[in-house]
């Protein structure tokens, strides 16, 4: 664990980067590890990812699949790879603040 | 990030070319899990579909890709009852229930959803011509009925898995 400051708050992280307190997150975070990540500056269509990658797993425990974000989201597979073209699910979970989506679909 | 005997860091993968071989399913789906998870990971996917890997993207049989149930040991069932009529469907039923609890598609769905994450599918020359097939037997996601040799052009500097 090691500690990371994003818009003027110190959150905890793990190795790779992913915040290991959800509570810590904010909007101001979420813009900084997206800097950071190389997404720039984040759109509407991308918050609708991100909202949405919060919002299942605060409900579910665990993040959406590609498939689910594809389906429910709102925002189709193709354009999902556009927003964020290293890895939609991963990158998004970072930028959301929820742990790395351990699943292999 | 592992590190090599020697102490460095290994250079990441970023591309691979995977080939379809099979036309059982678990034949076809290690390879469909493995190229949609290298998009996952931002790494760039070329699928190549050959011989019986081709009914994947087939679409009159991509719907019906059954498990083996014959010559399969894994599955630990009698060879003769393997080969009962309906065993490879009921087989296949049960597992796909169990796919689908884990979120993971159906064949056509998840060679749709393949295509849509930027990977390429092209299906292989020579088995279409052995097969007598067109381009349009398959579905709209395959990009390109290519040689072995363009095979090769589109993996350079990339990695082979054969499935």
């Amino acid at each position: 664990m090691s500690t990371m400051t994003y818009a003027g708050t110190a959150v905890d992280v793990d190795a790779e980067g992913f915040l290991l307190d959800h509570g810590q997150w904010n909007e101001q975070v979420a813009a900084e590890i997206a800097t950071e990540a190389g997404i720039g500056e984040l759109s509407e269509r991308h918050w609708l990812v991100i909202d949405f990658m919060r919002k299942t797993y605060l409900e579910s425990g665990a993040a959406p699949s590609i498939r689910t974000l594809g389906k429910v989201s709102g925002v189709p597979i193709k354009e999902l790879y556009e927003l964020f073209p290293k890895g939609p699910a991963k990158l998004a979970a970072k930028v959301a603040g929820i742990p790395k989506p351990r699943g292999c679909i | 990030m592992s590190t090599q005997a020697n102490g460095s860091t290994p250079e990441p993968i970023e591309k691979v070319s995977i080939i379809v071989s099979k036309g059982s399913l678990e034949g076809v789906y290690p390879g469909l899990i493995m190229a949609n998870g290298a998009r996952m990971e931002g790494i760039e996917a070329n699928l190549f579909f050959t011989f019986f890997g081709l009914d994947a993207i087939s679409k009159a049989k991509h719907e019906n890709v059954k498990v083996a149930t014959v010559g399969n040991p894994g599955l630990h069932l009698a060879t003769w009852a393997g080969g009962i009529p309906g065993v490879s469907s009921l087989v296949t039923h049960k597992l796909a229930q169990e796919m689908e609890k884990l979120d993971i598609p159906p064949i056509p769905e998840f060679v749709e959803m393949i295509a849509e994450s930027g990977a390429g599918l092209y299906a292989c020359k020579a088995s279409v011509d052995l097969f007598g097939l067109e381009r349009e037997d398959f579905v709209d996601e395959v990009q390109d009925v290519i040689t072995v040799g363009e095979f090769y052009g589109l993996a350079a500097g990339g990695q082979i898995i054969f499935t």
